[in-house]
């Protein structure tokens, strides 16, 4: 495996976590709810992913449990923010502080020691194709979940009555709920789908980008898996070039720092955090086209009449 | 007993003792209604008497607390919007509920209960919309139409559904005349082909024209059933109102010539703030001392970008664009402008014309800390609470606000009373000029006029007063000469002597624009 083959595999690695916590998010976001919680849920996801996997040896196992742990996670965000109508800033904010301590306690038992890594998938001489063979063919399998996540997600939200039926929600709940649409019913699953999501994104983390345990793992990638769905203008394929454009310079300039360029570190860090805020807001300068995109009534409340 | 049947089976819907409360208040009390097939039935009643409750529980949007529905003679229970549209209950929201970043052809889709695919509602929708002469593009996104055409939709996508029982509520209150008389060709035309509508409305002339029965609400309870066409406009307004209607009085307004220039527009352009605004082109507009000038047009054409502009709520680039007693206000801001004299009122009452949370006192010193700070402000800017206290009484008695406690936080007002105290907060300053977006506005007959009347008097007291509306009757009550926008441009003013409704009809809908023809005259 040649050096740039090696680098364009980590780049996949790295963008895959974020990939998948975004396009939950983007999804409970087009329904009109704003869930902060990504960050907390995720890492649940990753304590749950790495406890279970190292406790049944199945790290199959942990992605479910992470999966359920995750939506779990987001149904309690649900219930306050939907049922209970709370702020949902405050409560996404809440859940993101009781994912990372609640995360730390579970996993004190588990810090230091060696995880099971998910093994990648690898088709006989078709991965031997020189530099792409392994990046196409040799991926872990939750590489590949994820691009056909995005794609689904894409082509549920434009093309089918659901989708349609969950935008127009996001769009304008007063109306959805004068058509007769159940407005929380469709939040409830919407939340539950981003929690699900974060809950996998965070067992990706603890399962194989970097099979072990350490508190905080998740590092904030909860927050720019956030701040990568607004910047994408709601749009999953960009969410997707937006995940693979910080991985790519998160990656890159961990190997500029290595090679000792005579920028300053904390420069080379911020790389990723910049380039990708200039691209995509260079991509949605189209005011018209963002506008159309942002969901109407993400954020606000909503108290149906009976 | 076959005479019996087949009574019941010649009304289409049958409503019996029907009751809504929310907390408190009974918003419909026992409601008796009947709606006869290939009949349009008219819901009259002012603002809050329970109307649009009643149509929403008949659409199952609202579930009644007690009482029966009938429905070609069986009893139902629409317990949901899809239940209503499959007994055949079409409903034309007054509010619309369409979504507007979403095309006509998908919020047509997401109303009807099967899978049809896109591009085939579309077809259909625009080969209805076509037959019916409401022309419309399904894949037009509905942020970029006119409040007009986005009736259109969602009048086709009741139609699409096929009911035989259409609700309308308040369909003609955005429409320009010539639009209004299209519809009613349209509901005749749907009365013909036996389907029943119940038609929501508070212009008597057009109920008197289209429906064949009415019932008459007042505060939730049925308080009489007529034939309007054996009425006046006036003795249904009685029966709406439980007294007779103060009428408003304009005297002409005399010595015009000589009379001040207050408020001064000149040559006023704006690019669209966002993607569904409209762009303001070129308007210029002078108002003096004494007179009302009423700027009538569709809403959306730019009157709400217009007002932001005056009030200084968005600032202009170019210096003397709006100039109040001859002082360039272009980029003074609102309490910039009010120190000079002037007023606003904007059009939403609750979030913009009143903090909703904060009481009736506070609301006054929010909006005049600055021009009234004497009276309101000691030493150090302490607020005097006894001074705020006695000026918010003043204004409660000269509106005659009708309000629950002393002094209630805004948005326990309804809207005519809220609507009231706003407009009196801004005249008992006795201000120079006014500037008000739509005074009367969901507001009751016997509260409308109590606005108008005293807009009347403030520009008679020598203030020069700007008043945006979408009612007609209004600005031909109180105009001493009327302008018109449409997308963006502003009319010539037309001295209320020689405006007809038709003229003004036909400017509202973009036919001539007043520039157009100084133009042509300037070229020849």
């Amino acid at each position: 495996m040649g050096m740039l083959e090696a680098v364009l595999m980590t780049i996949a690695t790295a963008a895959t976590p974020l990939l998948i916590a975004a396009v939950g998010e983007l999804v409970s976001e087009r329904a009109g709810v704003l869930n902060l919680g990504v960050e907390g849920m995720m890492v649940m996801g990753a304590v749950t992913g790495f406890g279970v996997a190292l406790t049944t040896g199945s790290p199959w196992l942990g992605i479910f449990a992470a999966i359920a742990v995750g939506a779990l996670f987001s149904l309690l965000f649900a219930f306050l923010t939907l049922t209970l109508v709370t702020n949902q800033v405050a409560t996404g904010l809440a859940l993101t502080l009781l994912g990372l301590g609640l995360s730390g306690m579970l996993g004190e038992s588990f810090v230091g020691l060696p995880g099971v890594k998910l093994t990648n998938i690898d088709i006989p001489f078709l991965s031997d194709i020189p530099l792409i063979g392994r990046l196409i063919f040799g991926q872990d399998p939750v590489f590949y979940l994820s691009i056909l996540l995005t794609a689904g997600v894409a082509w549920f939200l434009f093309r089918s009555r659901v989708g349609l039926t969950l935008r127009s929600v996001g769009d304008n709940h007063g109306s959805a709920h004068a058509l007769g649409i159940n407005v929380i019913l469709i939040r409830y699953l919407a939340v539950m789908f981003g929690g699900a999501c974060a809950g996998l994104a965070g067992a990706y983390l603890s399962l194989v980008y970097t099979p072990q345990w350490v508190e905080n793992m998740t590092a904030g990638r909860g927050w720019i898996a956030l701040a990568l769905v607004v910047f994408a203008s709601w749009r999953p394929w960009r969410v997707l070039a937006g995940a693979y454009l910080f991985g790519a310079v998160t990656i890159g300039q961990l190997h500029a720092q290595a090679l000792g360029i005579g920028v300053p570190s904390q420069l080379l860090s911020s790389l990723p955090y910049l380039a990708t805020v200039v691209v995509l807001v260079l991509i949605s300068r189209n005011r018209r086209m963002t506008m159309v995109n942002t969901p109407a009534s993400l954020g606000r409340p909503f108290v149906p009449d009976r | 007993m076959s005479d019996n049947h087949s009574a019941e089976a010649a009304n289409l819907l049958e409503v019996r003792g029907l009751t809504k409360i929310f907390g408190t208040l009974k918003a419909c009390d026992n409601i008796d209604l009947t709606v006869g097939k290939g009949q349009i039935h008219a819901l009259l009643g002012e603002n809050g008497a329970g109307k649009s409750t009643l149509v929403k529980m008949l659409f199952g949007s609202l579930e009644p607390n007690s009482g029966e529905i009938r429905w070609n003679g069986e009893p139902v229970r629409i317990s949901n919007p899809h239940m209503a549209r499959k007994l055949g209950i079409g409903m034309v929201f007054q509010h619309f509920s369409l979504f507007d970043a979403l095309t006509a052809a998908e919020n047509i889709a997401l109303s009807l209960d099967d899978n049809t695919p896109i591009a085939t509602i579309a077809a259909k929708a625009k080969a209805l919309s076509f037959s019916y002469g409401l022309p419309l593009d399904p894949y037009s996104l509905v942020g970029d139409l006119s409040v007009g055409e986005r009736q259109r939709i969602e009048i086709i996508r009741c139609l699409l559904q096929t009911p035989d029982l259409i609700i309308l509520d308040e369909p003609t209150s955005v429409l320009t005349p010539q639009e209004a008389d299209k519809l009613f060709e349209t509901l005749e035309r749907l009365r013909l082909e036996g389907k029943s509508i119940l038609y929501i409305s508070h212009r008597l002339e057009e109920v008197k024209r289209i429906c064949d029965a009415a019932t008459v609400l007042r505060h939730g309870k049925v308080v009489g059933h007529c034939t309007p066409r054996n009425e006046t406009a006036s003795s249904l307004a009685r029966m709406m109102v439980g007294s007779e209607v103060l009428t408003v009085v304009r005297e002409p307004a005399e010595g015009m010539d000589k009379a001040r220039t207050l408020l001064e527009v000149r040559s006023l352009s704006r690019k669209p703030a966002t993607p569904f605004s409209i762009p303001l082109h070129n308007i210029s507009l002078n108002v003096r001392a004494g007179e009302i000038i009423g700027i009538a047009g569709v809403a959306g054409n730019g009157q709400g970008e217009f007002f932001e502009a005056v009030s200084g709520e968005v600032l202009q680039a170019d210096a003397n664009t709006v100039r109040i007693r001859d002082k360039d206000a272009t980029r003074l801001s609102i309490t910039g402008r009010r120190k000079l004299g002037a007023a606003f009122v904007p059009e939403e009452r609750l979030g913009h014309g009143a903090a909703p949370r904060m009481r009736l006192s506070e609301n006054l010193l929010l909006s005049r800390h600055a021009t009234d700070a004497k009276a309101f402000l000691g030493a150090g800017g302490i607020v005097r609470d006894k001074a705020i206290a006695a000026a918010s009484q003043r204004i409660i008695q000269a509106m005659d606000v009708r309000k629950s406690g002393p002094d209630p936080e805004a948005a326990a007002l309804s809207g005519g009373n809220l609507q009231k105290f706003i407009i009196g907060r801004e005249l008992d300053r006795q201000p120079a000029v006014m500037v008000v977006n739509q005074p009367t506005w969901g507001v009751d007959a016997g509260a409308a006029a109590h606005i108008r009347q005293a807009l009347i008097e403030l520009a008679r007291k020598g203030s020069a007063v700007l008043v945006i509306s979408q009612d007609l009757d209004e600005l031909f009550e109180i105009s001493d000469l009327i302008a018109v926008m449409h997308n963006g441009e502003l009319s010539k003013p037309i001295p209320i002597a020689e405006a007809t409704l038709e003229k003004i009809g036909l400017l509202m809908g973009g036919a001539e624009p007043g520039h157009v023809e100084v133009t042509e005259a300037e070229v020849a």
